[in-house]
């Protein structure tokens, strides 16, 4: 296996930063919301790796990942509450169906929606989004713990940086591994030019699909570990403003970068959440004023993100000849 | 035998014939060029051939089998590459990349090999780089394998776009106005690097081309297109006092000096 060969520098940093997250954690210095912050920064960096695989490495606009994410929280929080589940380790099936439900709606809906091109798609997957809004906003008439309006109340708190860190560190070898193989390089081929990649044989219906499900399931995993840290879920959480969030991520990072996305994540919820700690409580709702602002200023100073199409030395596979 | 034939083939957008009940085949070897003024429907034609378009009427064959109305994804498997007209490369991917993919596109590995890094993965991607190195090197593109292909100059772009072409080992090679925007200087290079190719990788080549002059001293046929029908068929040298062709190149009234 080079697998380990491979990823040997990366998995050195990330057990050394885990180490130190985990320090951090212990030490008295992270408050209770600190800490929330921090595993809320890293589960929003895996949804929005999803969004970059669809849509910055195969440029597949979706505005639906949130729908995706809420998908997996609802399925988890739904098996957690009927199976009793309460500790970590029998969790970890659970999150996996719920990644997998996500990946087989996504697969489903992806059949009718990915012939459509550009910002037909963008409106399609929009629409999906509302969809599942509604649907949940409804779903108490449907099984009653799902709680509908009211929101999801009482899911067990599961969610803690040893579950996060590992996830996160897996998933984020298993994108780059796969990005950085063929696959990768054909979603990017659709990308530049979908007919010539299909002059040159590459099945792209297919490898869109596989693609935008792919992206789907990380949105679930993601939406599955959200759950269980907040242990409340409300429709609003999984609306269409939350589809926007990842893809501000994905652009500030950089469109196909693992590297940027997983800086934007950090930046982007530091940011939105440092503001609630710095800013006087009378200038607070004055928040969606900066943050823009912010956003213009970075896309005057860096068009492309942080990291268009670069990777990390940690990240990156030697290709070269 | 014969490697590419298209009986009857016709194409109608709206009300418009691109192309009219034209008929041609292609010896396997041979290298077969399809001229006639702009608009007269020989990027149709390629388009039917590579199932990008859906024939009104009539058949494509390649090798014997009926491939008419062609999955788009599918030619490339049979055997069939092309070049475009206005080059379609992944501008944003590098030198290398652009080369790699008609290669892995073959198989070699699953996803689960990809995610594991299997052994297989690595020898497939392995020689899928060195075949692809070869390419490059043949036509002096590897010093800028690693460079995106948009960066590169229009001369070496087309350079680049052939490359493409020939990493998907085909038996036919369909290569669609190789001349367009370069100067005759650079079509001279052009011309040298079709022959060679056309030698080294025993190819069948269909070629679409307005420049005479390129088409005239590649090509051991020729077909003539105008308004979407064939007006004339035949070796370069006859085609050359055809008046027909003439006419339709430079009007009526001229000799024979096209």
């Amino acid at each position: 296996m080079t697998l380990l060969g491979s990823a040997r520098r990366l998995l050195i940093v990330s057990a050394m930063a885990y180490l130190l997250l985990k320090g951090f954690f212990l030490s008295g210095f992270a408050t209770e919301y600190l800490q929330q912050i921090i595993l809320y920064a890293l589960i929003v960096i895996i949804a929005s790796l999803g969004l970059n695989v669809i849509y910055g490495y195969t440029g597949q606009f979706s505005l639906g990942q949130a729908a995706f994410y809420g998908i997996g929280a609802y399925t988890s929080a739904y098996m957690t509450h009927v199976f009793s589940v309460g500790s970590a380790l029998p969790f970890l099936p659970i999150l996996l169906v719920s990644g997998i439900m996500s990946a087989l709606i996504g697969y489903l809906i992806g059949f009718p929606i990915l012939r459509l091109r550009d910002d037909f798609l963008a409106i399609a997957t929009l629409g999906f989004g509302i969809f599942v809004r509604v649907f949940l906003d409804n779903s108490d008439r449907l099984i009653d713990a799902l709680g509908g309006a009211r929101g999801f109340v009482g899911i067990p708190r599961i969610t803690s940086l040893d579950l996060v860190f590992p996830v996160v560190f897996i998933l984020v070898l298993v994108t780059r591994n796969v990005i950085f193989s063929k696959y990768g390089l054909f979603w990017q081929c659709i990308k530049d030019d979908e007919l010539a990649s299909s002059a040159f044989g590459i099945n792209t219906g297919r490898m869109k699909s596989m693609a935008f499900t792919y992206g789907c399931f990380l949105a679930g995993i993601a939406g599955g570990l959200y759950a269980h840290l907040y242990t409340f879920l409300h429709p609003s959480n999984f609306d269409f403003l939350k589809s926007i969030d990842f893809l501000i991520i994905v652009i500030v990072g950089g469109m196909g970068s693992i590297t940027g996305t997983i800086m934007a994540g950090l930046v982007w919820v530091g940011f939105i959440e440092g503001l609630r700690i710095v800013l006087p409580t009378g200038l607070l709702e004055y928040r969606w004023v900066f943050i823009p602002l912010f956003l213009i200023i970075l896309m005057f100073w860096k068009p492309y993100g942080l990291m268009a199409n670069k990777e990390s030395k940690l990240l990156g596979i030697d290709k070269a000849p | 035998m014969i490697a590419l034939e298209c009986i009857g083939l016709k194409k109608s957008f709206g009300g418009v014939l691109a192309v009219d009940d034209l008929s041609f085949s292609v010896e396997e070897h041979e290298a077969v060029g399809i001229i006639g003024p702009n608009g007269a429907g020989k990027t149709t034609v390629f388009n039917l051939i590579t199932g990008l378009y859906r024939p009104s009427g009539g058949w494509v064959r390649f090798f014997g089998q009926d491939i008419t109305a062609i999955d788009p994804a599918r030619p490339a498997a049979l055997g069939i590459a092309r070049t475009f007209q206005n080059l379609r490369l992944f501008g944003s991917l590098s030198v290398l990349e652009n080369v790699t993919m008609p290669i892995l596109v073959k198989g070699g590995y699953g996803p689960l090999g990809a995610v594991l890094q299997s052994r297989r993965y690595v020898t497939a991607e392995k020689a899928a780089r060195d075949r692809a190195m070869e390419l490059l090197s043949l036509f002096r593109l590897a010093g800028k394998a690693n460079l995106p292909a948009g960066s590169l100059p229009y001369g070496e772009q087309r350079r680049l776009e052939m490359s493409r072409a020939l990493a998907a080992s085909p038996r036919l090679l369909l290569i669609d106005e190789p001349g367009a925007g370069m100067n005759p200087k650079e079509i001279e290079g052009l011309l040298a690097d079709i022959r060679e190719i056309k030698k080294a990788f025993v190819l069948t080549v269909l070629i679409i081309e307005h420049q005479m002059r390129l088409v005239m001293n590649l090509s051991d046929r020729l077909v003539v297109m105008d308004f979407g029908r064939k007006i004339a068929e035949g070796a370069p040298g006859e085609i050359k006092k055809d008046r027909k062709v003439i006419q339709a190149y430079l009007g009526e009234d001229r000799d024979n000096t096209c």
